[in-house]
């Protein structure tokens, strides 16, 4: 499970998520969705522990990421939007020394590997060099790489990009094998995708959460592209209304 | 630890699956083989000159390990300040550009345990490098009759100062994403540390010039290459790479907080 709580993170002056709060219960697939330059690839980083928030706190599995780090980010596997592969080594070596980095245990590693390998169709690729690989298939590492350790909570950003229409369906089936007792939180910006596999639907738009709803809560006739394009819209309007309110407040104040 | 050898293995595999490592050893033997010959004819060449002269007090003091060796070790430790750059660039530049950065710090790996990985692979590295350069006092033991207690004090010197240099490469390294400019900061410190002592040379004594004979890296050098092993020389050595891990240490740490 991951509990998100008002979550701010400020580059210098820029804010980049604003008091973003959700919840992703275990055994459900939750997609993250919102435009480009949302805040979603912001937020993944905090709950993941790649940085820490400004404010606000992320508790995995009941665990802090910022306090409780190292147990915490042991319960995590991560995709980030560009596949971290080591481009110098054989996909095999690398999801070997991925595995022992985190904590899978000497003797459970060749079957951890064998699984990976082969959940993600990477079998024949074992002794493929990362840098050679092609788009699909270094994202299908990427995933490997992810859940090796069989962790109860899965983050990935963005994970069909890149892939061909095959490959998408492919990825899509996997990750809603994977979800079972585990948590998964994926972020995308194909709407699709979210009515396919996921169970609740998180829209972000200009750093805020505009919508936080199950998917079987969406009434029947409206589509995810409606809700979506009406959350961000919406948002749009308050920061507009915001804005708005704030002038009349400085010229009130002027008079 | 166990996490920080599983990442120095990863590291030291890396070293010799790309070609730097290669070209590393290439250039640091057939440089240190062209000093060594050049050395070691001057030194003949001298030798005949003083028989010829018929001088046998000169020749009682001429000496294989201040005539070759400890040049030699000089000449390398100026070859190391350029090589140690091109080595140590790459350990976190590279992984920040190439986005792997993202894996190693949500891993459940601590800061100290990546630092600590990356200094052991480097560290392994240049202990082959030096190692490998051993071939020139083994020569000379086999056909000469150096001492061989004075050789092996220039060597451990040797080795400390190439650590103290990977110490600060991985530093330089941690500051930037950009491999050139991870070397070029590493050169310029290295240089700094080399010649700090300099000014201390030509003013006069007093705190100031004691205080850049302690920082020079060269001034600690010379007296292992001499033969004398003090545990001053030995604090200044292991004071630095500690240092220079920790500045690492905290660099990497603070990326996160950016």
């Amino acid at each position: 499970m991951i509990e998100v709580k008002n979550l701010t993170k400020a580059y210098g002056n820029f804010v980049a998520v604003r008091d973003v709060s959700f919840k992703a219960e275990r055994g459900s697939i939750l997609g993250f969705l919102g435009p480009n330059g949302a805040g979603k690839t912001t937020t993944m980083r905090i709950i993941t522990g790649f940085m820490p928030a400004t404010s606000g706190t992320v508790l995995v599995d009941g665990l802090d990421i910022f306090t409780q780090s190292l147990e915490a980010r042991r319960k995590i596997g991560y995709l980030p939007e560009n596949p971290p592969l080591y481009v110098d080594m054989r996909v095999e070596a690398y999801l070997r020394f991925v595995a022992r980095l985190r904590g899978v245990p000497r003797a459970r590693l060749d079957d951890a590997l064998e699984h990976a390998l082969e959940v993600c169709g990477l079998t024949d690729m074992r002794s493929r060099i990362c840098g050679q690989l092609s788009k699909g298939y270094r994202q299908r590492v990427g995933l490997a790489q992810a859940l090796i350790h069989d962790p109860p909570v899965l983050v990935l950003d963005e994970p069909t990009i890149g892939l061909d229409p095959r490959q998408i369906h492919e990825i899509r089936g996997l990750i809603k094998t994977l979800s079972g007792d585990r948590t998964v939180v994926l972020s995308t910006h194909i709407l699709p995708e979210v009515s396919q596999i996921c169970d609740k639907v998180v829209i972000i738009a200009d750093g805020r959460v505009a919508l936080e709803e199950k998917l079987s809560d969406i009434p029947a006739g409206t589509t995810l592209e409606q809700v979506f394009l009406e959350a961000i819209s919406k948002e749009r309007h308050e920061t507009v209304t915001d804005t708005e309110e704030t002038l009349e407040e400085v010229g009130a104040g002027r008079s | 630890m166990k996490n920080a050898l599983t990442i120095a293995g990863k590291e030291l595999a890396a070293y010799f699956v790309q070609p730097v490592a290669y070209v590393v050893l290439t250039v640091f033997l057939l440089l240190g083989g062209f000093f060594f010959f050049e050395l070691l004819s001057y030194f003949q060449i001298v030798l005949q000159m003083y028989a010829a002269m018929q001088n046998p007090q000169v020749l009682q003091h001429m000496n294989l390990n201040q005539r070759v060796i400890e040049p030699l070790l000089h000449n390398l430790s100026i070859v190391l300040v350029i090589l140690v750059p091109a080595i140590t660039m790459r350990t976190f530049a590279e992984e920040k550009r190439t986005g792997t950065y993202e894996f190693l710090l949500t891993a459940p790996v601590r800061t100290g345990e990546i630092v600590a990985g990356k200094f052991i692979a480097a560290a392994i590295f240049i202990l082959i490098m030096v190692g490998l350069a051993a071939i020139f006092p083994i020569i000379l033991v086999v056909f000469g009759n150096p001492e061989i207690g004075v050789m092996v004090s220039g060597y451990i010197g040797l080795l400390l100062l190439a650590l103290s240099f990977v110490a600060v490469g991985l530093f330089t390294s941690s500051i930037t994403q950009n491999q050139i400019i991870a070397a070029i900061s590493c050169f310029g410190a290295l240089l700094i540390l080399y010649v700090i002592s300099w000014p201390a040379q030509t003013g006069s004594s007093g705190w100031a010039s004691d205080l850049l004979h302690y920082l020079s890296i060269t001034d600690h050098f010379s007296q292992m290459v001499t033969g004398i092993i003090d545990t001053r020389d030995l604090v200044y050595f292991l004071s630095l790479i500690l240092v220079a891990l920790f500045l690492t240490q905290r660099s990497v740490e603070s990326a996160r907080w950016r």
